[in-house]
């Protein structure tokens, strides 16, 4: 469904990303790991078309979306969810308004089914009773249920996750990630996580991507990278400070 | 020394370049949002109580004493040549042609203005444009085009207010004050005041509005990081657009008289 090709992106002389390719199935959770810093927000804003490449294309349903432009690249987009580091809730609306402000200024949908919809989704990521304060107002953990609850509101094919557990303590971190996999089994959509969280993660995604030097060095099953031989996995995996990885 | 001056002046040169391009773009976008459909109402609207109404009574204090001060200038300059009498058409042409859109264009370029480019510059730093695109919203018509038609319709409205509020400024010094004839005041003014005097004032109040809006959202839709980065642009687009104000209203009124 998602098919990244050769991409390479610099930023003023800076090279970010040097032929990342990877594909992810319909259906399937895909976790991206790799050091901090080194281009995984990138990489993962390419898949929607938030940054474009220098080289290399990424496709979705065969669709690349380096060739559309204006109403067809918003219709696109419209089929993505993306939760992203800091949440990205609109401060000046509350998290109710957060939650529906899609379902307001792209659908049809009245009053009343509106806000069945919305209380409905809060109630799903355990933020009922929260709907009328505002992103100020609550926990970091809360910001990422609301914004995870504002992109599942439209039921979007594919959902991107941008470190969705950074600056969470541990149980609350699990906990997110939890509700990550059950609104995937619930959902069905397609995603990407783009996370920190090792091994922790790979409880609820089917295969992980690992980027190192702007490539994917390894695509494998959670199992299949954390018993993996290879030296720069393995330490990757393991936090070793020891090993081909060099540490400045 | 020439070779490395040479260099730099080049980086200037392709730098402006750059910036201009962009700039232009950026208007030419906005333009074309803003007069294909859909057009969102509700942000118009909004926008309109932001910049229009909740800018009134700013327009009214600086109008009133403007329209004072010309009172007492005009007085006390056309009384050397025994004109007093001409008072009333002095402070209307000079609030309706100048002053009155280029003070309020001002006034509302450091209340509005500003705050335009704060708000889509830190919804720009903390990923909310990015947000709007991923729900198929074009930010464009969404936080560009509604500013810049609340702008087009204030502005010439917010000038009118300013000018009829600096014209009775000048009135209580001139007639209630000084001793002007309040006949003289208001009819003289009446025989001197035309109507392309007016129409002169109301393009450059919806020149102003587009000029306002299109430095101010650019410097905000373009900000760079960080909290330094937003108040960076800020400064930079109060100080830009109130620069173009004054040189976009030399070169409106040679081309207009």
């Amino acid at each position: 469904m998602i098919k990244v090709e050769d991409l390479h992106k610099s930023f003023n002389g800076l090279e970010v990303l040097r032929g990342a390719s990877f594909h992810v199935a319909k259906g399937e959770l895909l976790a991206l790991i790799g050091r901090s810093g080194y281009g995984k927000s990138v990489l993962l804003k390419h898949v929607p078309g938030l940054i474009r490449p220098d080289r290399g294309r990424v496709q979705v349903d065969g669709k690349d979306l380096g060739t559309l432009k204006g109403a067809e690249l918003e219709k696109m987009r419209s089929r993505f969810g993306f939760v992203f580091q800091n949440g990205a809730l609109f401060d000046s609306l509350t998290i109710f308004d957060n939650v529906a402000f899609p379902l307001k200024e792209k659908t049809n949908l009245s009053g009343t089914e509106i806000r069945k919809r919305v209380l409905s989704i809060l109630d799903e990521v355990g933020l009922s009773g929260a709907e009328n304060k505002y992103p100020a107002q609550i926990s970091g953990g809360m910001v990422r249920r609301a914004a995870l609850a504002r992109s599942l509101v439209r039921n979007p094919e594919i959902m991107l996750f941008d470190e969705p557990t950074t600056g969470l303590d541990p149980i609350i971190g699990h906990a997110i990630l939890n509700l990550i996999g059950s609104c995937h089994q619930r959902f069905e959509f397609t995603g990407i996580l783009v996370t920190h969280e090792i091994p922790r993660a790979f409880e609820v995604v089917q295969k992980v991507a690992m980027l190192h030097e702007g490539k994917i060095l390894m695509v494998a099953s959670p199992q299949g990278i954390l018993s993996s031989t290879d030296p720069i996995v393995h330490q990757f995996i393991t936090g070793s400070i020891e090993g081909p990885i060099q540490y400045h | 020394m020439i070779i490395v001056l040479v260099k730099k002046l080049g980086a200037i040169s392709l730098f402006g370049l750059r910036v201009t391009g962009r700039m232009g773009v950026f208007l030419a976008m906005t333009l074309t949002y803003a007069i294909t459909p859909p057009l969102k109402f509700s942000r118009v609207l909004q926008q309109i109580r932001f910049i229009g109404f909740q800018s009134t009574l700013v327009i009214f204090l600086t109008g009133a004493f403007t329209g004072l001060v010309l009172g007492f200038q005009g007085f006390y300059t056309l009384n050397r040549f025994g004109s007093t009498a001409l008072l009333g058409p002095m402070v209307a042409l000079a609030l309706i042609k100048e002053l009155g859109p280029v003070l309020s264009a001002l006034m509302v370029t450091g209340r509005a203005g500003s705050a335009m480019t704060a708000e889509i510059g830190i919804m720009r730093i903390t990923e909310q444009i990015d947000a709007l695109k991923l729900m198929g919203l074009n930010p464009f018509r969404y936080l560009v085009v509604p500013r810049l038609l609340a702008c087009i319709i204030c502005l010439p409205l917010l000038s009118s207010i300013f000018n009829v509020v600096g014209i009775f400024g000048g009135y209580i010094i001139g007639v209630r004050v000084l001793g002007v004839g309040e006949g003289n005041y208001f009819e003289e003014m009446a025989n001197y005041v035309e109507m392309k005097d007016i129409l002169i004032g109301i393009y450059k109040s919806l020149s102003f509005g587009v000029l306002i809006t299109w430095v101010c959202c650019y410097k905000g839709y373009y900000t760079e990081y960080g909290a330094e980065g937003v108040s960076k642009a800020t400064t930079q687009a109060v100080v830009l657009s109130s620069v173009l104000i004054l040189v976009w209203d030399y070169f409106m009124t040679s081309m207009l008289f």
